[in-house]
């Protein structure tokens, strides 16, 4: 959930910010060196650190690691590539017979590493990037799947409270509606309740005159010196990205083992590192 | 001049509805006018705004009849989005009312939908921010509110494109007094300054009849009284008591005319009947000290107790409290006080960080929402025949949840908590009146009295405390500030009093408006002072 903190991310247009966010993202996402992944990793805690959001986004770490361990899990019993086996574990149905492979654990990891970088930028995103400035930008392309999609995240913070309210109203019971059977019971009451939650938005929605609205006005307006350096940022991402692609040093762990050249990705990951925290070094006009 | 809202001969009957929720509703509001509607919970103030909203029925769907125009649009042939653009719209529960993430987007969404130019809306946003002193929220997001920040948002959407008539569903009904207080002047303010008309429907008439030109009672669907406050106070006497305020009510039991429409009235006729004395209005008395009392007995008992937020504030600071098995007590103190705090550790839904918490039995705990208590498909689930019967329910067992009215769903959380193996040896209530009209309230208070358990209700409403306890504790900032009988604590002061005790001035201590009568005969009689 969006977070409002003093900081160049949070001064900054949405679109901009997005758009940066995007570009760190899809960066942490296909480039195959390992060193710059995990540069691109560090650039997001680095950066929600100094947003003021560093313990949020810390707490994504709660859902991306768990995931990344289930992975490597799976890849190094799934994938028959690889020739340094390190366990044999037999037949084993239904995966047949199963070797472990050093390159299928290298790879698993590289893509855990991808899955922990790319959710870090996604939860710099949903924390700094302000859902209204975005929705002002998708309305003028689709005003109604945009609106559509702000209300159910609107809905969202409403139906958790009232799961936090049932939830104690439960525990006041005298036949302690606990365990699975008041979770239930809390779930039900919450699921049956959100209609009505929908129906009062949507009648507040008739009578805010959602229902005549049309295309809605184009916003101009100077853009900030954090709009500006993070869409150069996000334009030397981008660059990152393709040149990391096209001429880089990639990394396939199947092919051969041993990392790629120290220098050029250690390189490639002080550019990513130095990219993505320039525009957070710039604190002037950021106050809430 | 033509009236900006007009309803003609409206009769309304919801969808699967067995009775019309309108009957024959003619009514005229006039531009610039303040007009209140009142009743009953369920006579169909909500449907009236509805319809002037154009929800009904076009949101809602239903059988209509008659005519509705709202500055010359007629609810036939425009629904509520053409409506928006000349009635704004206010509704009781603030975290529906929301759909935006910032205040600011809120503010401009109902702007950008009438398709207004970029500069407009910001102009619009800026001045409708600065009318209601809400231009600190801009930047907020609009879920870090409290409710009372966003019904001031909610009614800044509904005011922003300047509409000339705005209707207000009990729009204070979920604030607290003071949050509440300051909507309605605002409405005030509003009404005077752009001309912008009020229709308000509201349970706690003290709280506007001083502003409103007018007042429209409406019974089972229909309109019983359209008149000036005033008159319809002496109507209320006469045909329906439970909607006089406690000053009209003081009033009539002491033979006094005219019924009067707030405090300052009700002292200026005193006064001229030489009555009270403004030279001999009494300054609150020193706040009584809680008297000590052994907590071994006791039904529930707070020792040294603390409670303090980790890297935050202490709510509550060394609350020493003891109730004794059948005592009532009613706890008051502005919001944020530790009033929920307190009654959450006497549940054990929290633990104190210092000091204990000890009760003689189990304690039951009724919160705000007696709707959170209800997840089952019939009432007859959700607590025992015993108890739903001794809460008068045992003739709706078989009825949905859900289906209830708003007493009967509390009676029914009552049930719940009172139900189970073991009886309660103190029951809690947390704000147990919020949104009730007076007669469920009486009905509750009467409920209170019968039950052998001790009680301590948490409440805003004065009047309520005095029919329920007779020891009221003041909290503030986490500590106790007064503990005594009710007379002694609510009689003296100007926020914390009766309107009655508001309007004698804490005459005598009267606190009731039985009481004042009282004393008010007796002096027109001997012309003593009591």
């Amino acid at each position: 959930m969006f977070v409002r903190r003093a900081s160049p991310l949070h001064a900054a247009r949405a679109t901009a910010g997005a758009l940066f966010c995007i570009a760190g993202a899809t960066l942490g996402g296909v480039v195959s060196n390992p060193m710059v992944t995990l540069a691109v990793g560090v650039a997001a805690f680095a950066m929600a650190a100094s947003c003021g959001v560093g313990r949020e986004v810390a707490g994504s770490l709660r859902l991306s690691i768990p995931l990344s361990v289930v992975l490597v899990i799976i890849n190094v019993l799934v994938v028959r590539r690889g020739l340094t086996v390190f366990a044999r574990l037999g037949e084993i149905p239904p995966f047949g017979q199963v070797d472990l492979t050093v390159e299928a654990l290298v790879a698993g990891g590289l893509v855990a590493l991808h899955v922990i970088a790319v959710m870090a930028w996604a939860s710099v995103f949903a924390r700094c990037v302000n859902p209204d400035g975005l929705l002002d930008a998708f309305r003028r392309l689709s005003f109604r799947s945009a609106l559509s999609a702000t209300l159910a995240t609107r809905l969202v913070p409403v139906l958790t409270r009232d799961a936090e309210r049932f939830a104690e109203a439960q525990r006041c019971r005298p036949d302690g509606a606990g365990g699975a059977r008041g979770r239930v019971a809390v779930v039900r009451a919450v699921a049956t309740g959100a209609l009505d939650r929908a129906l009062d938005v949507a009648a507040t929605l008739e009578v805010r005159g959602y229902a005549v609205a049309g295309r809605p006005p184009r916003r101009r307006g100077a853009r900030s010196r954090h709009d500006l350096a993070l869409l150069a940022a996000a334009a030397a991402l981008v660059a990152i990205t393709v040149y990391a692609i096209a001429a880089g040093p990639g990394y396939d762990p199947y092919a051969r083992l041993s990392p790629p050249a120290a220098g050029s990705s250690l390189l490639l990951s002080a550019a990513v590192l130095a990219v993505s925290l320039a525009p957070m070094a710039d604190r002037r006009g950021i106050d809430l | 001049m033509s009236p900006v809202l007009s309803l003609q001969g409206v009769t309304y009957r919801y969808p699967g509805a067995d009775g019309d929720a309108l009957r024959d509703v003619s009514l005229d509001v006039a531009p610039g006018e303040f007009v209140v509607l009142a009743g009953l919970s369920a006579s169909g103030k909500s449907t009236v705004l509805r319809a002037a909203a154009g929800l009904v029925p076009h949101f809602h769907g239903g059988t209509f009849a008659g005519r509705a125009v709202v500055a010359g649009m007629d609810t036939r042939e425009h629904g509520p989005g053409d409506l928006a653009a000349v009635a704004g719209t206010l509704f009781q529960d603030p975290e529906t009312q929301s759909v935006m993430a910032t205040v600011r987007a809120e503010l401009a969404f109902p702007l950008e939908n009438r398709g207004w130019p970029a500069g407009a809306v910001a102009r619009g946003v800026e001045e409708v921010a600065l009318a209601l002193g809400i231009e600190a929220l801009l930047d907020r997001p609009t879920p870090e509110l409290s409710g009372g920040e966003l019904q001031r948002v909610a009614l800044g959407a509904a005011l922003a494109g300047r509409p000339r008539i705005v209707l207000l569903d009990e729009p204070t009904s979920q604030l607290d007094p003071v949050a509440g207080d300051e909507l309605v002047w605002l409405l005030r303010r509003l009404n005077e300054e752009w001309g912008t008309a009020v229709v308000l429907a509201e349970h706690r008439l003290e709280r506007c009849l001083a502003h409103a030109d007018r007042v429209v009672v409406l019974d089972d669907g229909a309109i019983a009284c359209d008149a000036a406050p005033s008159d319809a106070l002496a109507w209320a006497a006469e045909r329906a008591p439970a909607l006089q305020t406690p000053a009209a009510r003081l009033f009539a039991r002491a033979g006094l005319r005219p019924p009067p429409a707030s405090v300052r009235d009700a002292r200026a006729t005193l006064r001229g009947h030489g009555l009270i004395d403004d030279d001999a209005v009494a300054v609150p008395p020193a706040a009584p000290a809680a008297k000590r009392r052994r907590s071994r007995d006791a039904a529930l008992a707070f020792e040294h107790a603390w409670h303090e937020l980790r890297g935050g504030r202490a709510i509550l600071r060394g609350v020493d409290l003891v109730v004794e098995p059948g005592e009532r007590v009613a706890l008051m103190g502005r919001n944020g006080a530790g009033k929920s705090t307190l009654l959450r550790h006497a549940a054990g839904l929290l633990a104190p960080t210092r000091g204990r918490v000890r009760a003689r039995g189990r304690v039951g705990l009724l919160l705000q929402s007696p709707g959170d208590y209800l997840v089952h498909e019939r009432v007859g689930d959700e607590a025992p025949a015993a108890a739903l019967a001794a809460v008068g329910l045992a003739g709706v067992v078989d009825r949905h949840p859900r289906d209830l009215s708003g007493g009967q769903r509390q009676r029914l959380a009552l049930a719940i908590v009172m139900g189970g193996s073991e009886a309660p040896a103190c029951l809690c209530l947390d704000e147990p009146t919020r949104g009730m009209d007076r007669a469920v309230k009486g009905e509750l208070a009467d409920r209170l009295h019968a039950l052998d358990a001790a009680v301590v209700v948490a409440t805003h409403d004065p009047e309520f405390a005095v029919a329920v306890a007779e020891r009221v504790v003041l909290l503030a900032d986490g500590r106790v500030i007064a503990d005594g009988p009710a007379r002694e604590v609510l009689s003296g002061g100007w926020y914390f009093a009766t309107e009655t005790a508001r309007v004698l001035g804490g005459l005598g201590g009267a606190l009731t408006p039985e009481e004042g009568a009282e004393l008010l005969r007796d002096k027109l009689v001997t012309g003593v002072a009591p």
